[in-house]
């Protein structure tokens, strides 16, 4: 690769040009650094004692697939991971039916209350998850409204909503408006220029938000804690788990959850490729 | 858009919707009371970010200048982390650091470290853990605004007799500003509020002031001074932000 200093100056400072690589080396590998040992430790033996329930150890024991056979044996733990994914999947599509309309606003009207928008957006990215958590739940709280499968899925939704929103507008920013005013010219209404000619366009926008709000309300522990209720999520089941013992189910759930989204994104990633 | 608008108006919301007493003492109480979390947390979200800076700086510069064609599967695999939750990895991070766990049961036993020593539970396991969660957030704006500088710029002062070092700290890092300030905002606001951390990593003495909010709310049940609390803790946060956004515009950060 080509460097990008003049390659005429200072030849001998050799070493220190590896310094950089290895460090991002380094760098990569400690933020997966935990990755590994939750998918290497899921492969992992556990010496179970009589009536204890399997839990994770600490030192390398030997090898098993035995959990990914004994993934569902928890009926807590299989349906947290259920609740997750069908929160996820429902707010996703919400967050996607609602951002878009927001994200293509505000690439192309400049209306009152704009940069408000804007500030919202922001507040919302940028407010801590605690605080966040905390108004949801006393929002609820103060409607009187019991915590569990709906607060979730609106908490969810709203807190996706921005992201996708942003994702949107980054794509319909690039759109050529010209597109729109030529499917009018040649007769079309425009609700039919919005289904034939915007949406198609925005699409791989839409996709995109649409895998983002799914990832976010999947990783999302604090706001879950917060509005909840009884309808435990996987994370947050896991972090009840924490005081009593990880069960090794959680290790095999969260690689199968790593490597499907890993799938996902690289699928995504492939085709948005191929489009350019 | 209603939903948008709801969140702005829920913020303030919690204040004296539980019991109408209009009780402004509630402020006054729980700023007094839990004025040691409130410092922690700050303290934490300080060196946290300095911290994460530092480390997350070169990375960025690396990849932006030096990346070539692959930028976009390093920034993947920078990435990598979020595909599993981050409840998951600090588990996991408490797993690696157990007192006879991967790493401190090998040092011990090479004798490296004495028998007793331990991380878990201690100040530094819970900045460490922090820092870990939130350094992508500290890459990617960093990342940005590095890739957007002009590598003639570089190129043009070395020309005029700049060494490395100076086109650095006089082209690039300046030019780079914007990035640090945002990744600083992204950073510092969760490092303060992050309790998940403090939780599962720290110990007696680590609890923060999301610990704090989180316990009230639902080990307690004191709403009021649960909602305070968040909203005092907001409202340092949105003076520190109002501030940044001032100076950078908001459409630098959410674009």
């Amino acid at each position: 690769m080509a460097p990008a200093q003049a390659p005429a100056r200072k030849p001998r400072k050799r070493w220190t040009r590896f310094l950089l690589p290895t460090y991002t080396a380094g760098f990569i590998l400690y933020l997966s650094f935990p990755i590994f040992v939750i998918i290497l430790f899921s492969f992992n033996q556990t010496r179970t004692g009589f009536g204890t329930a399997p839990r994770v150890k600490t030192t390398w024991v030997g090898f098993t697939t035995e959990w990914y056979r004994r993934l569902t044996e928890l009926p807590d733990l299989t349906s947290a991971v259920s609740h997750s994914l069908l929160i996820a999947f429902l707010s996703a599509l919400a967050a996607v039916a609602l951002g878009t309309f927001l994200g293509l606003a505000l690439a192309r009207y400049r209306y009152r209350g704009r940069s408000a928008t804007d500030f919202v957006i922001f507040l919302n990215i940028s407010a801590p998850e605690v605080v966040l958590g905390a108004a949801l739940a006393s929002f609820f709280v103060s409607l009187a409204f019991p915590r569990g499968m709906i607060t979730l899925f609106l908490s969810h939704t709203m807190f996706s909503i921005p992201f996708v929103a942003i994702t949107v507008r980054a794509r319909a920013a690039g759109l050529d408006s010209s597109l729109e005013a030529a499917a009018m010219d040649l007769g079309a209404g425009p609700i039919v220029t919005f289904l034939k000619v915007t949406l198609p366009l925005l699409f791989p926008g839409i996709l995109a938000g649409f895998l983002l709000a799914f990832a976010l309300s999947m990783d999302d522990f604090v706001i879950s804690n917060f509005v909840q209720g009884p309808f435990t999520m996987f994370p947050t089941w896991v972090f009840g788990a924490t005081r009593v013992g990880i069960p090794p189910h959680v290790f095999a759930f969260a690689t199968l959850i790593f490597l499907a989204g890993v799938i996902l994104a690289v699928v995504q990633l492939a085709t948005q490729r191929r489009e350019r | 858009m209603l939903a948008m608008v709801s969140i702005a108006l829920q913020e303030g919301d919690p204040l004296g919707g539980f019991r109408m007493t209009w009780r402004f003492a509630n402020f006054a109480d729980v700023l007094s009371k839990n004025q040691e979390f409130i410092v922690r947390s700050l303290r934490n979200g300080v060196i946290v970010t300095v911290v994460a800076l530092l480390l997350a700086y070169p990375v960025a510069y690396w990849i932006a200048f030096h990346g070539g064609r692959r930028k976009t599967f390093f920034l993947f695999l920078l990435l990598l982390p979020f595909f599993i939750s981050f409840v998951i990895r600090t588990v996991s991070w408490s797993f690696i650091l157990q007192d006879d766990g991967i790493v401190l049961g090998t040092l011990k036993s090479i004798g490296l470290l004495p028998e007793g020593s331990r991380v878990l539970g201690t100040t530094f396991s819970v900045l460490a853990g922090i820092t870990y969660n939130l350094l992508p957030f500290t890459i990617l704006p960093l990342y940005v605004s590095l890739e957007q500088i002009d590598h003639r710029l570089v190129e043009a002062a070395k020309d005029l007799y700049a060494s490395r070092a100076q086109a650095f700290v006089k082209v690039v890092f300046p030019l780079s500003l914007p990035g640090v300030f945002a990744a600083v905002l992204l950073t510092s606001i969760p490092a303060i509020g992050d309790y998940v951390n403090a939780s599962v990593l720290g110990g007696p003495g680590t609890s923060m002031i999301g610990n704090v909010i989180q316990s009230e709310f639902l080990t307690t049940r004191d709403y009021p001074e649960a909602a305070a609390l968040a909203f005092i803790l907001m409202a340092i946060l949105l003076v520190g932000a109002a501030i940044y956004a001032r100076v950078l515009g908001t459409e630098r950060i959410t674009t």
